[in-house]
Order: C-alpha cells, then structure tokens, then sequence
C-alpha cells in the first residue's frame, strides 16, 4: 500500500530536492517512520522529542487535518494524499 | 539606514539572514525580525518621530525596511477616539476606541501589514503579490500592488461578503476563490506560494509583514500622550496582531520612548470560532482547531497558527479573553454605532463586547484606562446588519404625510407643538 506525500520547502533537503514522494504506513505514525527509514533525519523535523507533531506543522490527509481524524493514529489507504504544511498566520 | 539584523526562530533561535523566508528549516517555528535596539535607542526620539508624516512609517527605525518605504505612505496614523458615550454605556470611566476602520485605502487594520509586506516586497524585487484573506487582507493587498504596479492573486474561501469580494475586485488582481473556509485556502496558499515564487504577505513574507502590526499599538501609545494603555481588547484570528502589539510595547519601553507602566492584553473572539479562548480558559497551550461556524467572517479561522503566542502575550500581560456569540456581537455593532458613530464590521463587534463582558465579569476594572482595537469597518460587511436595522419609512413627498407619520413616532407630541 502505498500513499502519496507532498513535501514543503524546508524538507526537501532531505528528499534530494523532489517535493512528493511515496511512502507506505498504515497510519501517520507508521508513515512518519516509514519517511524517516527513506529520508533519514526527516522525522526529527515533523515531530517533537516526544514523537508528537510539532506544533507548527500540520498534516493533512486528503485535505484534512489529522487533528479533526485521529491525529497519528490516522488510518491511511492506498492512494491517500498526504500534505506536511508549515503552519502560517494572518489573513483575515 | 536598517536597524534589522536578520532573522530569527521563535522557537530554536537559530538565525537567518533577510530573505524572504518565514519558516524555521530546524523546527518549523516562525521567524522574527531582530533589530539592534542599542542602535534604535540613540537614534530614536519623541520628537524625531513628531517632525515625521502622520502615517505608519513614522516609527520606521522600528520596521524591518531597509530602504525608503515603497508603499503605504498614508497608511496608519488613524483615529484614538475618546468614548464617552460608549463609556458610558459600559459603566466605565476612561475608553478609547483605536479606529482602524478608517485606515487607508482600505479601511482595515491590514493596511499596516501590507504597506509593511509589499515595501519590503518591491526591495526583495518580486513583481507579483498574493495572499491567502478572510477579505481585508485581500482588499489591502490588491489597493496596494495597484499602486505599486505589481501582478496580484488573492485568495479568499468562496461565500463571503460582497463588499469584500468587490472590494479587491475593483483594484484588478486575479481573485481566487476556494470552496472551503479559510483554514482551506491557507493551507493551499502555502503550498501554491512554495511552488510559484510570489510574494505571498502572509506566507513567506510573514516576519515583515506583521511587523506592521506593532504601529497600530505605537499609535495608540503616541495617541495617549506616549504613554502605554492600561488595558486594551483586540480581536484574534490567525494571532498576528495582539502579539505584535504586546512585542510593540515592550519595544517602546526599551528604546526609551514610554515608561514601562505595565499593560493587559485581551483577546476577543466570536464564540462560533473560539479555538484561542478555548484554550486560554482550559489554561492550556495546546489549541485544538474548529471548524468556524460565525458572523464574523473576517476573524474565521479554526486553525490560528500564532495562536499560542497569543496565550503567551495574553498570560504574560495578566490579561484574559472571552468569546461572544453573533447576537452579542450585532448587539455591540449597534452600541458602537449609536454611541460613538462608528459602524464596524462583525470583528470590532467580537471587540466591543468582548470589553464588555469582561468589565462586566470584573476582568477589566471600571476605573483605569481601556482601548479597544477596531480593526474592521462595517461598510464592507452590510450582510451582516442588514436585517437588524430599521427599514426606511417611505412616504409621498406631502407635508400631511410627513405630519401623520411624524404622529404615529411620537403619539405624545402634537404636531402643533412639534412644529412649535
């Protein structure tokens, strides 16, 4: 099974550049880990010490965000497109 | 001549030199300009600052230009009403209104951060300017790239106000509507700006552009005789502007300009979209979004990145924040309205009584100095009221019909003595 990842800017030092790669996992967590084993040093920049999301990233599954789902325990399936998006401010 | 160092992570510290960057490469944090205050403290004075034209760039050491300023040259410098009558309504000895609803060209308080975003825009040299808007962002950066003659696409959630939507229209950009709210649109932008290289204000150029925010509390602190007000209620949306003025104050204390008198910060939002008063009455840091379901468009957005600072300046000050409902909020458009003469739109409604349930709790004392910030002119928002106001009483053009009707508004006077 495999999903599609969007990748932003500030990660794609870690993807030679390539700004959507495919990753497999059956849910965020799994994915996360996934990335890490391709793109090491990856997760490190997605998640806190703790393992948590950092606070200004926010990931979206087909448009989503993961905190209106199950967070990392979002079940992914084949073909799911995935976005990391820095959080960004102002605009009313 | 700049004062601004470079960039910094608010988060890790790691710093940056001036590009137009806005997210940490380390952890994701936000950037922040850093200015060499030493530098600004001796170059900077009261009077300096008086000699100079009454708009934002007055205070322009404390900008993150480097250059002339390119746009926005009568921007800011609006109106500090005294409140009496609104005072009065609430019960409360001091109030001022900070009304933003007059800026220039646009009528919100988002002509401070796009005459910030698009100077610094023309001297990074983009010739194309965007955002991602509720609406007043929108009609800021459109009225301001036209003067600028850069390309402009605004991007804006399908469904809002009319006047917000012509109100970008009518300056030429390529307007761009998303079927979703806000929090969609944001999320698009960002990765349309990471794709396309344009000047998105709020995006990658966010550390300068919220700067601008600060003149509106250096205003407000000029305005006060320079002095920093007691107590002052802002709205909170994507959580640029209450930060940025509680970083404005405490640089007016450092470069000398104010006495560090203390002040309390307040944060206002519409109870329909509150993720930011959630989170501060649960005394937590961690906001969950919502999804907005309010009157007051222009303040929906669920997902506020910045919201956590905006706990943090509101803890920090000893402030608070409530949220009201829409009822409250056409309510408290009304008040302003009918008492000070100033017609807002829903998010200086959220303002209005927001101030006024927190004097009522006891949150903000009766006795001391109060400001509210109204960001947002009601002229763009009509949708909002319009089934609230009185209809016009149309008549024929006879003065028998006026005296009936004259009649019928007051049954206790007769017309003899009304005509005396």
């Amino acid at each position: 099974m495999s999903v599609r990842v969007r990748v932003p800017t500030p990660l794609r030092k870690f993807t030679q550049g390539v700004d959507e790669v495919s990753a497999q996992g059956a849910n965020i967590k799994a994915l996360v880990e996934d990335l890490e084993k391709n793109f090491p040093g990856i997760k490190e920049r997605i998640c806190d010490e703790t393992g948590k999301i950092r606070r200004f990233v926010n990931v979206y599954v087909n448009g989503d965000d993961i905190r209106f789902l199950q967070n990392l325990e979002t079940a992914l399936k084949e073909g799911d497109n995935i976005s990391i998006v820095p959080a960004i401010a102002g605009g009313c | 001549m700049s004062f601004v160092r470079g960039l910094q992570c608010r988060e890790c510290g790691q710093e940056y030199p001036k590009e137009p960057l806005h997210v940490c490469e380390t952890c994701f944090g936000p950037l922040e300009i850093v200015y060499d205050y030493d530098a600004i403290k001796k170059s900077i004075s009261r009077e300096k600052i008086a000699s100079r034209d009454k708009n934002l760039w007055r205070y322009r050491e404390l900008l993150p230009i480097d250059g002339e300023a390119q746009a926005g040259l009568y921007s800011g410098f609006t109106p500090l009403v005294r409140a009496r009558r609104l005072g009065e309504a609430l019960g409360v000895k001091e109030l001022y209104i900070k009304d933003d609803s007059v800026n220039h060209p646009t009528f919100s308080y988002k002509d401070r951060v796009v005459a910030v975003a698009i100077s610094k825009a023309i001297e990074f040299g983009f010739d194309t300017v965007s955002c991602a808007s509720t609406g007043n962002l929108a009609n800021a950066v459109a009225a301001h790239a036209a003067r600028a003659g850069l390309n402009c696409y605004v991007f804006i959630p399908d469904g809002l106000e009319q006047g917000k939507i012509i109100g970008s229209a009518i300056y030429g950009p390529k307007t761009i509507a998303i079927k979703g709210n806000y929090d969609d649109v944001n999320r698009l932008c960002s990765e349309i700006g990471d794709k396309y290289g344009w000047a998105f204000v709020n995006v990658n150029l966010r550390p300068y552009y919220s700067e601008g925010a600060k003149t509106h509390g250096f205003e407000v602190a000029e305005q006060l005789g320079w002095k920093l007000p007691r107590h002052i209620v802002v709205a909170s949306a994507g959580g640029t502007i209450l930060p940025k003025l509680s970083k404005g104050f405490k640089e007016l204390v450092k470069v000398g300009l104010v006495e560090d008198t203390g002040y309390k910060i307040y944060s206002a939002q519409a109870a329909g979209c509150a993720p930011i008063i959630n989170a501060l009455q649960k005394g937590t840091d961690l906001i969950s979004p919502v999804k907005p379901n309010t009157i007051a468009s222009s303040i929906a957005i669920g997902n506020p990145a910045d919201g956590y600072y905006v706990l943090q300046a509101v803890r920090e000050s000893g402030g608070w924040g409530e949220s009201v409902t829409d009822k409250e909020i056409l309510e408290a458009i009304h008040l302003l309205a009918q008492t000070e003469g100033i017609f807002t739109e829903p998010a200086g409604g959220t303002e209005v009584a927001v101030t006024k349930k927190l004097i009522q709790n006891g949150n903000i004392p009766r006795q001391e100095s109060i400001v509210i910030s109204i960001t947002g002119n009601g002229y763009k928002t009509l949708e909002a009221v319009a089934g609230s106001v009185e209809k016009p009483l149309t008549i024929t053009a006879t003065l028998e019909n006026f005296d009936a009707l004259y009649q019928q508004l007051n049954p206790t006077v007769t017309a003899k003595a009304a005509s005396g």
